[in-house]
């Protein structure tokens, strides 16, 4: 059924044999993490490494990872390597990443390499979450440390072989090798002798010098690849379980809506219909405020109908001719315009609360040579993955078992525990390479209904939205408004810098990520700053989407520092070199950031800036036709520094045409897959800008006005301009690049056209204010 | 009903309402599901195959309509000389991310290169543009067209 189903270390299996033998692990013991060698199932030899996280090696000895890794691999005697690929795959490389990461410390050769996907684990092996660029810098020394031991204890089965030291032996390619007698043993041969050996402590194991990696920065295909372009590579759409029916979910126009009433019986007599479910809705807690204790990603299930048939065209079909009279709650005439109002009404007011305050910005900007205003807005975006939300779930007698397309399998078994009532342990989740992810498939709805749809009608049952659904039942990025001041002084540098932020909130409480953080650039690098906030109330679901939080204020950061530059007679990246060059007292040397990695580091943009400068051409940038320009944004996001000029020629009709990217990317000492890594520059710049170009979510009247790709749009392959990409290479622990380069896309793009036609974007996107592209 | 239909060069006998897309005919009866749903209204190309050669989104075209055409999906494009090549290309420059709208890109690729021996970029617009790619692999797909194009006698 799944492609690797026969293979996988099961909770039930190996894993749990490997559990018997596990020393308990005490605080000493996590913080050094262990290994565990075994026989495996048809011989050979079985890793099983748990480390502690440790991304920051600064903190590892706090003992406050998030979570433990654990790799699991096995050597066959035919000398095959199994790792087991720990994270989903929604595009973004990790499945093979994570591997090579693994491979080059083991010192495989990678042809012989097999991966598979794990299934989740219950916590024994990490989140397993794909999200937030996270999983190359969480996993970075773990799995090199395992491979390391693994790759010593294979020596060591060698050298006891011949009777000689270790150190006289080492090991490349698959093989290891004795120099001074030129005998050399396969993995394969050693790896039941390896399994006996005791296990090396994997603190003081030692990696290989990085100058000597022949499969990290190696340009590596996904196996899955092959498949692909033959059509038979299985995402969450495509699994199909013995017995099983299929399900639409018709959920309210409003947001919470529960159903009065619905034509049931007449929907049950349509062809091939089997049950019509009136499913009520249970709490969702995905939506959290900063500030308080994240309880992580979660949600619940949304009132509505099911409709379940024998085939899902019956199903759908069956549902154009539902009538549901609706309960529309307390949202009914929520509106767009209305926030839009709102917003406007709140910045003639005095803000509600307060962020940060550096120095006497009211003072500052009173005395500054020269002062400049703008309001800023975007609106609430959705993530739209090709591949439709999904799920096939099978309940039986307490026991679920789940095959799905998500980016966050533990929060998914956890709702779908709590929803049906039954042991977190009892629900088995396959996790299915899925069709795009972007953070829409880091929360688990689809998961939920699914398997509270199987129970009802005691089958498995494969859930599929349509596109329709997709667009109106999002955990949308929040929208949001700046009301924005700024001063500079006679010198045109930027002393002070106000902005009031208007947003989205619940209860008091701010949308997740929708507000910026204290430390957001150019926060730490202005004398005198304020950050302040006021609420408006909303009942829109959101939730993380690419480079949350930074997609839509690097916009306005990035934008507005650009219009300061302009308004003083500035180069715009002077402008901010200046900047970046005189922080306030600690800051711009990493303070703060997060488990996974230090804050910012002012020294580490300044690299990237300039090698963006340089390669743009940008200082002669007098010399372009007319009617084009350059535009310069950088941002770090991610742990990842980013700088893009973008060129843009304004054509005689107004029409913008996008010409030219250049971009530096500096996320440390390795790119790990160098193919994907431009792929993910390459995506997330082409991201940022359909965005920017023609993407909104709007209400009215309490339902979301968008439906499909003809009125929610994306880039077509048209107009796509080329992409220069330069990786500037810095002495850190390498990070992810999932989402770093899509915050500076949109300001650099709008930049752009700033300087070749003198408009000003300040509102989003740019298909509301008239600019075609 | 009942119908039957060629696809990949085999006759087969299907019973189903005559509205249902072909889309959902290969999908979930024919089990060949390489081609993709993901809009239902011709805008994404995810369900792209070929009826007699050309590039049809199959969410469009209904079971009745569907008659003596030619059906060729992802799965069997590989047996023509262009479909293999094409694909054979999308590896060898790594073209997909999620590679959920490939196999739509592919089809779209291929009927494009087997009318147009060297696809000039409005012609690769014109054949293309009707195919979402959201990961963004866009510069991809155009390189491995055009490394096709200039293979090709013009």
């Amino acid at each position: 059924m799944t492609q690797s189903d026969t293979a996988i270390p099961r909770p039930d299996s190996a894993m749990a044999r490997a559990e018997t033998v596990m020393p308990r692990p005490t605080a000493a013991m996590t913080r050094r993490g262990f290994l565990i060698a075994s026989g495996a199932v048809g011989g050979g030899l079985l890793l099983t490494a748990t480390l502690p996280f440790i991304g920051r090696e600064a903190e590892a000895a706090s003992d406050s990872g998030p979570y433990p890794v654990t790799i699991f691999a096995r050597i066959s005697p035919a000398g095959v390597v199994t790792i087991f690929a720990p994270n989903p795959e929604v595009g973004q490389g990790t499945k093979t990443a994570l591997p090579m990461i693994f491979a080059e410390e083991l010192d495989v050769a990678w042809k012989d390499v097999v991966i598979e996907m794990a299934d989740y684990q219950g916590g024994k092996m990490g989140s397993q979450s794909s999200g937030g660029s996270y999983s190359t810098p969480a996993n970075w020394l773990p799995l090199r440390r395992a491979g390391a031991a693994g790759r010593q204890m294979l020596i060591a089965a060698a050298a006891a072989e011949w009777g000689v030291p270790a150190a006289e032996c080492s090991a490349a390619d698959s093989t290891v090798t004795h120099g001074a007698s030129g005998r050399s043993l396969k993995y394969g041969e050693l790896a039941e002798s390896a399994a006996k050996l005791p296990v090396p402590d994997l603190t003081s194991v030692v990696l290989k010098d990085e100058s000597t990696f022949k499969i990290i920065g190696k340009s590596t295909l996904d196996p899955d690849k092959a498949r692909i372009v033959q059509g038979r590579q299985q995402f969450g759409i495509d699994v199909k379980v013995p017995g099983m029916k299929y399900a639409v979910f018709q959920k309210g126009p409003v947001f919470d809506a529960e159903v009065k009433s619905a034509n049931i019986d007449e929907i049950h007599a349509m062809p091939g219909v089997s049950h019509v479910l009136v499913l009520k809705g249970a709490p969702r807690v995905m939506e959290v405020a900063p500030g308080q204790p994240n309880p992580g990603i979660d949600d619940g299930l949304r009132g509505g109908v099911a409709i379940v048939a024998d085939s899902w065209w019956r199903a759908q079909k069956a549902r154009s001719k539902l009538q549901v009279d609706w309960d529309e709650g307390a949202h009914a005439n929520d509106s767009s315009a209305v926030f839009d109002v709102q917003a406007k009404l709140l910045f003639s007011q005095p803000a509600q609360g307060s962020i940060r305050v550096d120095g006497d910005p009211v003072g500052a900007l009173g005395q500054a040579a020269k002062v400049v205003r703008a309001t800023y807005a975007y609106p609430f975006i959705s993530h739209v993955p090709m591949e439709p939300q999904n799920c096939v779930a099978s309940y039986q007698d307490g026991k679920v078992e789940i095959w799905a397309p998500t980016q966050n399998p533990g929060p998914g078994r956890a709702a779908v525990a709590r929803t049906l009532g039954v042991d977190p342990n009892h629900v088995t989740i396959h996790m299915i390479r899925c069709g795009g992810g972007f953070g829409r498939r880091l929360a688990n709805d689809y998961m939920i209904e699914a398997a509270v749809i199987s129970k009802e009608i005691g089958a498995p049952v494969k859930v599929l939205w349509t596109r329709e659904d997709e667009i109106q039942h999002d955990f949308y990025r929040p929208g949001g408004y700046h009301n924005l001041t700024a001063g500079v002084d006679a010198h045109g540098k930027l002393v002070a810098w106000s902005n009031h932020f208007a947003g989205f909130a619940r209860n008091e409480n701010f949308a997740r990520l929708a507000v910026p953080g204290a430390d957001a650039f150019p926060a730490g690098f202005v004398p005198h700053y304020a950050l302040k906030t006021s609420r408006i109330a909303f009942n829109v679901p959101v939730g993380p989407l690419r480079a949350p939080g930074d997609n839509a204020h690097a916009w306005v950061f990035q934008s507005f520092l650009d219009e300061i530059a302009h308004a003083a007679g500035r180069d715009p990246i002077e402008f901010q070199l200046e900047l970046l060059s005189s922080p306030l007292p600690g800051e711009g040397e990493g303070k703060g950031g997060n488990a996974f990695g230090p804050g910012l580091i002012a020294s580490r943009m300044v690299s990237v800036i300039e090698r963006v400068r340089d390669m743009s051409g940008w200082t002669a940038r007098h010399r372009l036709p007319k009617h084009t320009g350059l535009g310069f944004a950088c941002y770090w996001s991610h742990l990842g520094y980013v700088a893009q000029v973008h060129r843009v020629a304004i054509r005689a009709d107004g029409t913008v045409t996008p010409e030219q990217i250049w971009v530096a990317v500096d996320v440390g000492s390795q790119i790990v897959n160098p193919s994907n890594a431009e792929h993910q520059v390459q995506g997330s710049i082409l991201d940022g800008l359909s965005a920017a170009i023609g993407q909104a979510i709007t209400l009215d009247k309490g339902r979301v006005s968008q439906s499909n790709y003809h009125d929610y749009t994306l880039l077509r392959n048209r107009k796509i301009p080329p992409m220069q990409i330069e990786w500037v290479k810095t002495n850190y622990a390498p990070t992810g690049l999932g989402e770093p380069a899509y915050p500076s896309a949109l300001p650099a793009f709008c930049n752009a056209i700033y300087a070749a036609s003198g408009k000003r974007v300040r509102k989003l996107p740019l298909s509301a204010v008239g600019i075609k592209v | 009903m009942s119908y039957t239909i060629q696809v990949n060069g085999t006759e087969h006998h299907v019973e189903a309402e005559g509205d249902t897309p072909l889309l959902w005919v290969l999908r979930d009866i024919l089990e060949l599901t390489g081609t993709k749903y993901g809009c239902g209204i011709g805008q994404c190309g995810a369900c792209t195959v070929h009826a007699n050669g050309a590039a049809v989104r199959s969410c469009q075209l209904p079971l009745e309509a569907v008659g003596t055409l030619s059906i060729t999906t992802i799965e069997g494009v590989g047996a023509t000389e262009i479909g293999q090549k094409v694909q054979e290309k999308w590896l060898t420059l790594d073209v997909p991310q999620c590679g959920y709208c490939q196999g739509g890109q592919i089809m779209a690729a291929a009927a494009l290169l087997a009318h147009t021996a060297r696809p000039g970029d409005a012609e690769i617009d014109a054949a293309m543009a009707g195919n979402i790619c959201r990961c963004g692999c866009y510069t991809r797909i155009r390189t491995a067209i055009k490394h096709l194009g200039e293979s090709q006698q013009a």
